[in-house]
Formats: C-alpha cells, sequence, structure tokens
C-alpha cells in the first residue's frame, strides 16, 4: 500500500531532457515558471503551453504519467475555477443568479489560471520526472555553492537532502512494519473516532522515532567508517560538464521567454 | 605470516554513560591481538561479549580507555589518525539499510572514493571494478531500496573495496539476512581474501561462517578465551559449550559420536561415519 509511494517519481529513459545537465534543467524550470507568471494574455500563456508540450514529448515520459502529477492538485484547480467565475467581475454579464453573476472577465480568469496551474505543474514534474534525486540534490549544490561565500554550508544542505532521500523508502517499510506488529497485537487504527485515532497512532511513532534515532546513529558510524569529513577535499565520480545540448535547450528557453514578452506588449492583457 | 596489520596491546574499553544512575560498563578486558596481513581472521562469540567493541576500536570509532591500538605503525587517539587508520581498515556493518548513502547504486559505491578525493575517472574505474568483484556490476544503476539484503549487504562490501582498503571488518554481515543472502555474502568475503589479499576480520556468531577462516578467537565477556585454527578451535568442544557457544554440526556430531575431534567439513564427517560403518561411501 504505502509503499507504492515512488519518491521523487524519477521516470527512467534516455530522452534529451533526461540527458541534459541538470543545473540547467533547475535554472530553466525556475526561469520558465517565473515567465509562466509573467504571461498577461492567451496568446503569450500560448507560448508557454507551446514550451511545455514541446518538452512533454521530449521527455520521454508517457502522457498518462505526466497526468498522474495533476491529480493531486484536481482540488485546487475545481476550486479556483469556481471562485474565478463566480467573484470576478467585468466584461459582458451571461447569466445571473442571486448573489452570483457569471461574466467574461470571470471566464477568461478561470480558464487562464487553470492553464496557468495545470503548466506550472507539469513543467516541475519533468524536472523530477527527468532527474535522479541524486543530480537533483548535486545541481543544486552546484548552483548554490556561492552561498558558501557567505557561510551557508551548501554541501551540508545537499547532503541532508540526499540521506532524507534516501531514508523516505526506508522509514515507510518501517512504518508498514510497526503498523502491522500493532495490528497483530490488537491495536485499532480503523476505527473510533478521530482523537481515539490520533490516540492510536502514538504506539506506532513512538517505535518509529526511537529506530530513526537508531538508524541515524548507525550512518554516522557508517559514514564516518567510509572517511566521510563533510564537504571539503571531495570529489564527484559524476562531473557535470555543459554540453550543446543545454546551449540549445537554454537558446530555445530564451526564444520562449522573448516571445512572451513582445506578445504581452503587443496585445491585450485579460488578467 | 609476516607483517602485522593490526596490533592490539592490553586494550581495555569502558563505556561511559553520560547519566550517573548507570555504572559504567567494560566491554573489553586487557585484550591482545595481532592480524597480520592477508589473513582471513574470524572473531566468535555470543551477543555482548565485546566483538562488535573491539571491530570499532580497530578502525578508530572508539578510542581505547586503556592500552593501545596499532594500525600499521599509526596509533589511534586522535582524530587525524583516526582518518588515516580509516584509509586502510574498512567496515561493513549488521544493518546494510544504515550504511548505504546514496539513492542508487553506483553513487553509494563511490561515496567512499569521492571523500577520499580521489580523481573522477579513477573513481569510475574502481566502482566498476568494485561492482563486478562483487557480481552487483548489471544493478549499478538501481535503487537500493529495491534490492534483496544480501544484494544491499553486497552494495555496502563493495562501497568499501573501492576505498581500496588493505584491511576490511565485517560486523555479522549475515545477521540480518536469509540463507541466500548469506552465502552470496560469505562467498564474496572468501573472494576478496583469496582473489584480491584483502585482509579480513569477520565477526560472526556463526560456527560455519567460522570455519572457513585461517585463525578464529573466541571472544567471551569481553576477554579472549582461545586463538587458532579452526580445526583446533573446534576441537575444544566442551570448552566452547561452558562459554555458552555452539560448534558446527559436523563437528559436534562427529565429538558425540566418540568419532574424533575438530572435524569441520560436511565431508570429512561423512568419511568418519563411513569409516566406522566399515563400508564404502
Amino acid at each position: 500500500m504505502i509503499s507504492d509511494i515512488t519518491f521523487g517519481q524519477y521516470y527512467p529513459a534516455k530522452s534529451v531532457l533526461h540527458k541534459a545537465d541538470p543545473r540547467i534543467k533547475l535554472l530553466l524550470t525556475f526561469l520558465m515558471i517565473v515567465f509562466l507568471f509573467v504571461c498577461k494574455n492567451f496568446f503569450s500563456l500560448a507560448v508557454m503551453v507551446f514550451v511545455t508540450v514541446l518538452a512533454t514529448v521530449f521527455s520521454g515520459v508517457p502522457f498518462k504519467v505526466i497526468l498522474k502529477s495533476i491529480r493531486p492538485v484536481l482540488v485546487i484547480l475545481i476550486f479556483t475555477t469556481f471562485l474565478n467565475i463566480f467573484y470576478t467581475k467585468g466584461g459582458t454579464v451571461y447569466f445571473e443568479f442571486w448573489k452570483f453573476s457569471v461574466t467574461e472577465k470571470g471566464i477568461n480568469n478561470a480558464v487562464f489560471t487553470v492553464i496557468r496551474i495545470i503548466t506550472l505543474v507539469v513543467l516541475s514534474s519533468l524536472l523530477t520526472y527527468t532527474t535522479t534525486p541524486t543530480d537533483l540534490t548535486t545541481g543544486l549544490e552546484r548552483l548554490l555553492s556561492p552561498l558558501n561565500l557567505i557561510h551557508i554550508k551548501v554541501h551540508t544542505l545537499a547532503m541532508m537532502m540526499t540521506l532524507a532521500l534516501r531514508f523516505i523508502p526506508t522509514l515507510i517499510e518501517e512504518t508498514e512494519r510497526i503498523m502491522n506488529a500493532q495490528k497483530a497485537r490488537g491495536a485499532d487504527l480503523e476505527t473510533g473516532s478521530l482523537i481515539q485515532r490520533a490516540k492510536a497512532l502514538i504506539p506506532i511513532f513512538v517505535p518509529l522515532m526511537v529506530s530513526s534515532f537508531r538508524r541515524a546513529y548507525e550512518l554516522a558510524f557508517a559514514m564516518t567508517c567510509r572517511c566521510y569529513t563533510g564537504g571539503e577535499g571531495r570529489t564527484r565520480m559524476k562531473q557535470m560538464k555543459l554540453s550543446a545540448r543545454d546551449f540549445v535547450l537554454l537558446a530555445l528557453c530564451l526564444i520562449a521567454c522573448a516571445g512572451v514578452i513582445v506578445l504581452n506588449i503587443f496585445f491585450e492583457p485579460v488578467i | 605470516m609476516q607483517e602485522k596489520l593490526i596490533e592490539v596491546k592490553n586494550l581495555t574499553y569502558v563505556y561511559e554513560s553520560d547519566d550517573p544512575e548507570t555504572k559504567p560498563v567494560t566491554a573489553l578486558r586487557d585484550i591482545n591481538l595481532d592480524i597480520y596481513k592477508g589473513e582471513f581472521v574470524a572473531v566468535l562469540g555470543h551477543n555482548g561479549c565485546g566483538k562488535s567493541t573491539l571491530a570499532k576500536l580497530c578502525n578508530a570509532i572508539y578510542e581505547p580507555t586503556e592500552g593501545s591500538v596499532t594500525v600499521k605503525g599509526i596509533p589511534s587517539g586522535t582524530e587525524e589518525d583516526g582518518d588515516r587508520i580509516r584509509r586502510i581498515v574498512g567496515m561493513v556493518f549488521q544493518n546494510p539499510d544504515n550504511q548505504i548513502v546514496a539513492t542508487i547504486v553506483e553513487d553509494d559505491v563511490a561515496f567512499g572514493p569521492e571523500n577520499l578525493g580521489v580523481e573522477p575517472k579513477e573513481i569510475r574505474r574502481r566502482v566498476d571494478e568494485a561492482l563486478k568483484s562483487v557480481n552487483m556490476y548489471d544493478l549499478r544503476e538501481r535503487e537500493p531500496h529495491k534490492l534483496s539484503g544480501g544484494q544491499k549487504q553486497r552494495v555496502a562490501i563493495a562501497g568499501v573495496i573501492a576505498m581500496q582498503t588493505e584491511c576490511i571488518i565485517f560486523d555479522e554481515p549475515t545477521a540480518m539476512l536469509d540463507p541466500s543472502g548469506r552465502r552470496e555474502v560469505m562467498q564474496a568475503i572468501q573472494r576478496l581474501n583469496k582473489e584480491m589479499g584483502i585482509t579480513i576480520v569477520l565477526i560472526t556468531h556463526f560456527m560455519d561462517e567460522a570455519v572457513k577462516a585461517d585463525r578464529v578467537v573466541v571472544m567471551d565477556k569481553g576477554s579472549i578465551i582461545t586463538e587458532a585454527t579452526p580445526k583446533e578451535v573446534f576441537s575444544q568442544v566442551d570448552l566452547l559449550r561452558s562459554h555458552g557457544l555452539d560448534v558446527p554440526q559436523s563437528t559436534e556430531l562427529c565429538h558425540d559420536l566418540g568419532l574424533g575431534e575438530g572435524v569441520t567439513s560436511t565431508e570429512e564427517c561423512v568419511d568418519k561415519i563411513c569409516a566406522l560403518l566399515g563400508g564404502a561411501k
């Protein structure tokens, strides 16, 4: 059941996006998300949607898998659509009902926001689909390395992220095991009021905490044994090198951004 | 055998507790032990006899309370020396889950050499070689949590091999594995010793594993009871039993039948019984 969750949701394939430098991917995802909010009308938004669709096609990630990433935000999508339709006023009134009115502006807003959120989710999940957690954290470490100058230990943060990612499946497994063990002793986790059920979780969380600390302790030993002394003097097996591919991606994204700005100027804003 | 790799002299280790209520526990009492280069030593004893503590002292995770541990002439004591010692003596722990650091097998194997500051190309070479030597090369891009216990433990072993330490201490590496995982790991350990000439210290409470060593050290209550070849050690069935230890099944059978002492392999046992029955195999 819970172990079905694949964390980091990496989708193994050998596409252009998979091979691209994680630093570039991180930067571009960030840039694209910013420009998603720069869009002021449907024309500029169309550019972003086009880029996203293109990226999806070239990512080698099946459409079904991408759709799965939208599911968690479905509630938010429905909620914002309703709010936008009924509470934004302006333009032609199509429909009126008691205090609510459906207007042109409302519908425009609703459609715009929905497209924007979906694009946002697809873009960011494309990043996690095409980049392994390790690459992602190393990429982040490299990108943030200038922060070392102001004495922020970027390596330590990246190491913590890697370890957290590494131990999520292990801890999920452990939780399942403890739950089963407590159930075998007659613990009732499914019935009763909310408070009763919350209380029933205590005998699961206490052993989980204790064992996590023990794990942490052992892990620290194991890391010391493998001569880990922090970020200093460390090398990396996988070197990151920018290739022509990365520059092409960068150029394409910059062209898209320029397009967004131009279209913003030439057409009326709708939002 | 020639060169001493690890030299333990009059070693005593006491676990001090932060809590003044609990008494300090003496885990090791006046231990003397030499590990020679290229040797395969098994340390035998049941839970709480101090064998894991001894292991942690041998690669300078703990510092001796009294006495000394010297690895290749480097005395353990300061943090800097500890680092130098750990480049010579690697360690594999009992629980494979708690010693794998990365989310991908090959990245984990690379963790050690990366810490040592090895050149990227050389790391790649070492990682591939280490993974091949434990038969895990085909699974190098897998996620560790999707592997079996034996496979995870072999990844952990590859992680130490890639550091190219001269000695590897195994702290009950098979205790949490199923029989097939245990076989895989034992085969890997023996291969390391025979083919790559790595000094092995195997801490275990499985008699069948200890039999495969060149030398067996038996411990109880923080002291060494006896140390000799497996044959000699397992000849002393009564001594081992008085310390609550078992002997390998074939040894026990021959002992109880009065067919002689120090029988350590199944074949030998079969021969003896056949001889007793007066028939051919």
